[in-house]
């Protein structure tokens, strides 16, 4: 009378299910459709749904894109290795690259506009992750995202990578800052 | 002349040589988990912030190998021995094809031993995922093809097993229900090793020039067809263990065939869509596609796993019931065999599992979710649950079963031993507790430093991420201490364990040899069908205590699902 015996009724398939097991089962399927359910809700009344806008890309196409837009907008630059403070007009496009081992430039931003966030890698995979908000992206070389994103907090944010990305990985670190 | 030996304390019967590769597999598995263990150390007290052990290049090299070691290799070689056990054990029938079996061991042996030497030479500390372009040496690849090549041989000699038992009616009835939750198993880990070979072919030939590209986004998707994949062998080969211990410690019966052969049979049809849980943030996904994936269509395969949550703890309840163990809700958890390890490791794995594997997967696996969750430490905080205490902590308590049974020794050090699953579950629950709270906080997988010394820009993580990253080290350095000890009871009962079988010696525990000839000597009667019982359960609650458990676990599921919800809910608005 174990579970490593052959069942004790030939016709196993036809003993009746305890009462037990019909309630749970219908609890958890109940469960189970709320939770799928969930996330269509979320895509018509959540504000946080990722774009599923992206174009295949190479970094020799989308690397003159983000220079265009730091020629254009630099507003000054920052540290020993002069990364470009870029501050773009609101509601318009931006671009932040990754390649080893830093996200490239450093973005302005004004809070509570929404602008078109492009995003790319010239390399290998990356991980962008917005600190301490905690916003995650899969960022892969070939593809370009492209999000619409609306910062409603000010202050000075950090773009860690979290994909590994080889030995200098630890110090690809970006920057957004959001102004009021 | 016979092939069989009957153990006098099971009534097992064990073919000769199914028993030579049982053994052989699970000490293979035992000597990857300890190196996995060793390198564990390593990660640990470089993650741990105030400790910071490994300089960069050597922290990523442990990484890598702890990786591919623990998730793949301690892990496989132990299944391919749960397969041998389920198949030519349970079913009494001779194993079909040894020296296929065997070729398939040593393959997958040439293939471990030759990743790891690539991992340790260096260029190839590219994590277990090695996403493209990011290039290992080419003999990281090839390592791994061999070790699935022989691992899907492995699957193949389970699968003649099963049809020569039914050929020669070695069985009364259909086969018992832990050997058609590893027939689950092997047939996920066949849909597994395909997804392997398709994505790891051509990225071997690409490490040595003979294609030119591949493309970084569909080696994701394909990729994680095994290695998602992978991990679910292991959800399907650790329920059906406890279905075997459950009815080897307790001699509990399923409280229903129909209800556990269902939800395994959803396992096969759905789990395997849980590949899409890592490429809900890619780029150029559609929703539709990754709501269908992700929910393993409408959660299908989550219902599975909350089926087996109230059957198999249920069936444990029911026997200890009949037994006499009836006071209250729970006289029978409170009467349960503790001392005994293989017990005791079961339950807490379900436990962890259950409360902590479970609801972590699904709600970091929702679409929106994981935005807040991906690539934090909250991930490995997941598997750890599912993989370290689900999987391994399962499957060492099997081992300890097996000490006496299958290598015919006493077990060494059983005070220790009566410990350990509790050491393990507990220090591994720290540890992923506070990983889990880590990752809430932003603090990435994967990275050398949350200091980011060398960045040209700064940052810094709350100081809460620290405290909590330490803590979670001296989790981590607990869990290592644990496993040792489990290394050392196992290790140590091989090599000085009391012989149950004067020829039980060095030999045959670690290369398997035969035990002397007269050994095999038994004559296997047809494997009975269980004794009916009569059925009282239909009309009442057989076991209300496990039900109390079940809605706690619901409840827990329900307020932390909704919790994180609401943390999404404050982050920057995105479409």
């Amino acid at each position: 009378m174990t579970s490593y015996l052959p069942p004790a009724q030939r016709i196993w398939w036809n003993v009746p299910v305890g009462r037990q097991e019909i309630i749970w089962i219908a609890i958890a399927l109940v469960w189970c459709l709320i939770m799928f359910f969930m996330m269509p809700y979320w895509h018509v009344y959540g504000k946080q749904n990722l774009s599923t806008e992206a174009y295949k890309t190479t970094p020799a196409q989308f690397g003159p894109k983000v220079q265009a837009m730091i020629d254009q907008y630099t507003v000054r630059t920052e540290t020993d290795q002069q990364i470009p403070v870029v501050a773009p007009p609101a509601g318009s496009d931006i671009y932040m690259l990754g390649r080893l081992w830093q996200w490239w430039p450093i973005l302005e931003l004004e809070k509570d506009k929404t602008y078109r966030l492009h995003i790319s890698s010239m390399d290998w995979n990356h991980g962008f992750s917005l600190q301490p908000v905690n916003i995650n992206l899969q960022v892969v070389p070939g593809y370009e995202m492209v999000l619409n994103i609306t910062p409603d907090t000010a202050g000075e944010f950090g773009v860690v990578c979290n994909e590994y990305c080889g030995i200098g990985h630890h110090s690809m670190l970006g920057r957004i800052y959001v102004k009021e | 002349m016979s092939n069989f030996r009957l153990c006098p304390d099971t009534g097992l019967f064990f073919d000769k040589n199914a028993e030579s590769l049982i053994k052989v597999n699970a000490v293979a598995a035992v000597v990857f988990l300890l190196v996995a263990g060793i390198l564990a150390l390593g990660v640990a007290l470089t993650r741990w912030p105030a400790v910071h052990l490994l300089p960069a290049d050597q922290f990523y090299m442990f990484l890598t190998a702890h990786g591919v070691d623990a998730l793949l290799f301690w892990i496989i070689f132990f299944e391919i021995a749960i397969l041998y056990f389920a198949s030519s054990t349970l079913l009494r029938c001779r194993l079909a094809a040894p020296r296929w079996a065997w070729l398939g061991f040593a393959l997958m042996l040439i293939g471990a031993v030759t990743t790891n030497v690539a991992i340790f030479q260096g260029n190839s500390s590219v994590m277990m995922t090695s996403y493209v372009p990011m290039m290992a040496a080419p003999h990281f690849y090839l390592g791994l093809i061999l070790f699935a090549v022989g691992a899907l041989i492995g699957c193949f000699v389970f699968f003649g097993t099963l049809v020569l038992a039914k050929d020669q009616k070695t069985y009364e009835g259909s086969i018992p229900l832990v050997t058609f939750g590893a027939m689950t198993a092997a047939i996920i880990a066949v849909f597994t090793i395909a997804c392997g070979a398709i994505i790891l072919i051509p990225t071997f030939l690409w490490s040595i020039g003979y294609i030119s590209y591949i493309d970084p986004e569909m080696y994701r998707v394909i990729w994680w067809g095994m290695g998602h994949s992978s991990q679910q062998i292991n959800v399907v080969a650790h329920v059906s263990v406890w279905y075997l211990v459950a009815g080897i410690t307790l001699g509990a019966r399923p409280m229903s065939e129909k209800v556990s052969r269902f939800a395994f049979l959803l396992y096969i049809l759905f789990l395997q869509l849980a590949s899409a849980h890592h490429i809900l943030v890619d780029p150029g996904i559609s929703a539709e596609w990754k709501i269908f994936n992700t929910s393993y269509a409408m959660y299908l395969a989550v219902l599975a796993s909350m089926i087996h949550g109230l059957t198999v703890p249920g069936a444990m309840e029911v026997a200890q019931r009949e037994k006499g163990y009836t006071h209250g809700m729970f006289e029978w958890l409170r009467k349960a065999p503790w001392g005994n390890p293989a017990f005791s490791s079961t339950f807490i794995s379900l436990i962890i599992f259950g409360f902590i594997g479970g609801i972590t997967g699904v709600v970091m696996g929702t679409e929106q979710i994981n935005l807040i969750i991906h690539n934090t430490i909250y991930v490995p905080a997941h598997f750890h649950a599912t993989v370290a205490v689900g999987t391994t902590l399962t499957f060492m308590g099997l081992t300890f079963f097996l000490i006496p049974v299958l290598f015919r020794r006493q077990m060494i050090l059983p005070t220790l031993a009566k410990w350990q699953p509790f050491m393990f579950g507990g220090s591994m629950t720290i540890l992923i507790l506070f990983m889990m709270g880590a990752g809430t906080l932003g603090v990435s997988r994967r990275h050398w430093d949350m200091d980011f010394a060398g960045a040209a820009l700064s940052f810094e993580y709350s100081g809460m991420a620290y405290t909590l990253m330490g803590i979670a080290g001296i989790g981590a350095v607990l869990a290592v201490i644990s496993g040792g000890a489990y290394l050392l009871i196992t290790v140590g009962s091989l090599l000085f364990g009391k012989k149950l079988d004067p020829s039980a010696g060095i030999l045959q525990n670690f290369l398997g040899v035969p035990l002397s000839r007269d050994t095999y000597n038994a004559e296997p009667e047809v494997l009975p069908m269980a004794a009916a019982v009569e059925e009282h359960g239909s009309a009442g609650f057989e076991a209300p205590g496990t039900f109390v458990l079940a809605m706690i676990l619901l409840i827990s599921f329900v307020v932390y699902y909704f919790i994180n919800w609401k943390y999404l809910a404050s982050v920057w608005p995105l479409s």
